[in-house]
């Protein structure tokens, strides 16, 4: 049985508040299942060899979900996970990951998911992981999360990573390659507050004619929060890509943005932009004149922007 | 009501300082449709910012239905029912029109009804519904929702800085009916900045801002005619023009 607190943990990075009635799904809870269902044609068996899970979705598999959240609950925790998943031709599936950490210690826990995508040729896959960190304790709630993604022939991933809030210290890893044809969407949102630290490289190979890829960052950090952007697109073929950095940056937060971009095909289109500057006056401005208060216009800018 | 007694503005700007609106004394009546006009620099858009309290007069005072609101902040004088549309209103990233409608609103829309605020600035509004007011929309688009985003208020005093620049010429008609029905409704009294002869047909009264001062003040019916004549006597820009 989840507590209250775990399944509000839940909704925030799943939007579920228990286990899911239908669909396939694993929670992991403090490094054990905390449920497990397959589906017809999504299966889910844990690994042999190591801490994690296989999800096999079959080919021509039609608008299925698959939910694994982890929530860790328990100060200290150092849970490191290998989930690979394994999407068979002309599958269209979504798939909802995502952390909390709930620290009330004063012990650092941390999950570290090591995703692994094999996506095959024709299939759309659309990925949702947020994180997420509360609790009173002193402990750290830290998340290094690295994504591998292998892109088929016409495959299609579109990524939504988020950052919530609370996570003290994060370093994001994730490559994509891409075969012929194949199209990818990265979208990461990011918040850092307090004195947390936030680290992301992307690196993007565009193997494939026809491929093309896509990267928006947009990240806020307050206070004295460091955070460090590194997405890299690297075209090796006639390929498009576009990698796209926009920050805000508040109170005494610092922000390091550099957006690489590599060619090593003649017709490789590839394109990036990156700007980092504080919340437009105006912007607060016009939202007191509906009657907001600078610090309520200040929220709604922020909200709007991460959304 | 809206009084404006003795008000002055300077910026001081290191060596010298510049007295951008002095000694401006107005009142606007209730249900009063007031259009500003004047040349470009003449202080039109300071007034107006004054009297929404985005800058604070260096004299003078400014009453709201006889309450002296000169101290009190932006946010204070929105909630008393003062709005502004700016003349460059800004892009906010990820924030759509309906959100932002809402927002002025001061709580969530229906479709419809933010449908035909849309439909009142002249924009096919399920089209713009879902849209971001960001950089994607055009200098006129945001324009346009700008001036919904009053229309979605009931206010005491709504203040357009110059609504139709930028505007095509279809979408002016859709203005002008627009704020003329607004001018019939009477809730609100409105000052309108602007330079257009159409829009200042609609007003009850016309006031002219040049150098910092009220140059003219009165009836459109007696001020307009003024405006025309000395287009035609001063205009710079006729000399040698050969109609001499």
């Amino acid at each position: 049985m989840l507590e209250t607190f775990e399944k509000e943990l839940l909704k925030t990075i799943a939007d579920i508040t228990d286990l899911p009635g239908a669909g396939a799904y694993n929670i992991r809870r403090n490094g054990e299942s905390a449920g497990r269902h397959s589906t017809e044609h999504i299966v889910i068996e844990p690994k042999k060899d190591k801490p994690g899970i296989d999800i096999r979705v079959m080919p021509f598999t039609k608008q299925e979900a698959v939910h694994i959240p982890v929530i860790v609950t328990e100060s200290g925790l150092n849970d490191v996970v290998y989930n690979d998943f394994y999407i068979g031709e002309g599958a269209e599936v979504r798939i909802v990951a995502g952390c909390g950490i709930h620290n009330n210690g004063d012990c650092d826990s941390r999950h570290d998911g090591i995703h692994r995508f094999h996506i095959g040729k024709n299939a759309k896959v659309t990925y949702v992981e947020k994180h997420y960190g509360e609790g009173e304790g002193t402990g750290a709630r830290i998340l290094n999360p690295v994504t591998e993604v292998f892109m088929d022939e016409g495959a299609e991933c579109e990524m939504e990573m988020v950052q919530i809030r609370g996570v003290d210290s994060t370093v994001r890893d994730t490559k994509a390659n891409l075969a012929e044809n194949a199209r990818l969407l990265i979208t990461e949102r990011l918040m850092t507050h307090g004195a947390q630290t936030a680290r992301s490289d992307v690196v993007i190979n565009l193997n494939g004619d026809g491929s093309s890829a896509q990267i928006i960052s947009r990240s806020v950090a307050k206070d004295t929060s460091e955070q460090i952007f590194y997405p890299r697109a690297v075209g090796n073929s006639r390929c498009r890509a576009h990698v796209q950095c926009d920050s805000i940056i508040m109170d005494d937060a610092k922000i390091r943005s550099i957006p690489e971009i590599a060619a090593n095909h003649c017709d490789a289109q590839i394109v990036h932009e990156a700007a980092i500057g504080r919340i437009n006056n105006d912007q607060l401005t016009k939202l007191c004149t509906l009657g907001m208060t600078p610090e309520d216009a200040e929220q709604v800018i922020i909200e709007g922007f991460l959304s | 009501m809206l009084e404006l007694k003795n008000l002055s503005f300077t910026v001081d700007g290191g060596d010298r300082s510049a007295e951008i609106i002095r000694d401006v004394s107005l009142t606007v009546a209730d249900g009063e449709f007031l259009v500003i006009t004047g040349p470009n620099g003449g202080g039109k858009s300071t007034l107006a910012r004054l009297i929404m309290g985005i800058e604070k007069p260096t004299a003078g005072q400014i009453l709201l239905n006889g309450k002296d609101v000169t101290d009190l902040s932006v946010t204070e004088r929105a909630r008393l029912g003062v709005g502004y549309a700016f003349q460059q209103p800004p892009r906010f990233k990820g924030m759509t029109v309906r959100r932002l409608l809402s927002l002025a609103h001061g709580s969530p829309l229906p479709e419809d009804v933010c449908c035909e605020y849309l439909t009142n600035v002249g924009l096919c509004s399920r089209e713009y519904l879902n849209r971001e007011v960001d950089a994607s929309l055009s200098g006129g688009e945001v324009k346009r929702i700008e001036i919904a985003t009053l229309m979605a208020r009931e206010l005491e005093v709504a203040i357009f800085d110059e609504p139709e620049a930028g505007i095509d010429l279809w979408s002016f008609s859709v203005l002008v009916k627009t704020f003329k029905n607004m001018s019939k409704r009477k809730h609100n009294s409105v000052i309108l900045i602007s330079h257009q002869e159409r829009i200042m047909q609609l007003a009850d009264r016309i006031a002219v801002i040049a150098d910092g001062v009220v140059a003219d003040l009165g009836k459109k019916e007696d001020v307009f005619p003024r405006l025309l004549s000395d287009l035609n006597s001063d205009c710079d820009f006729r000399e040698g023009c050969g109609d001499a």
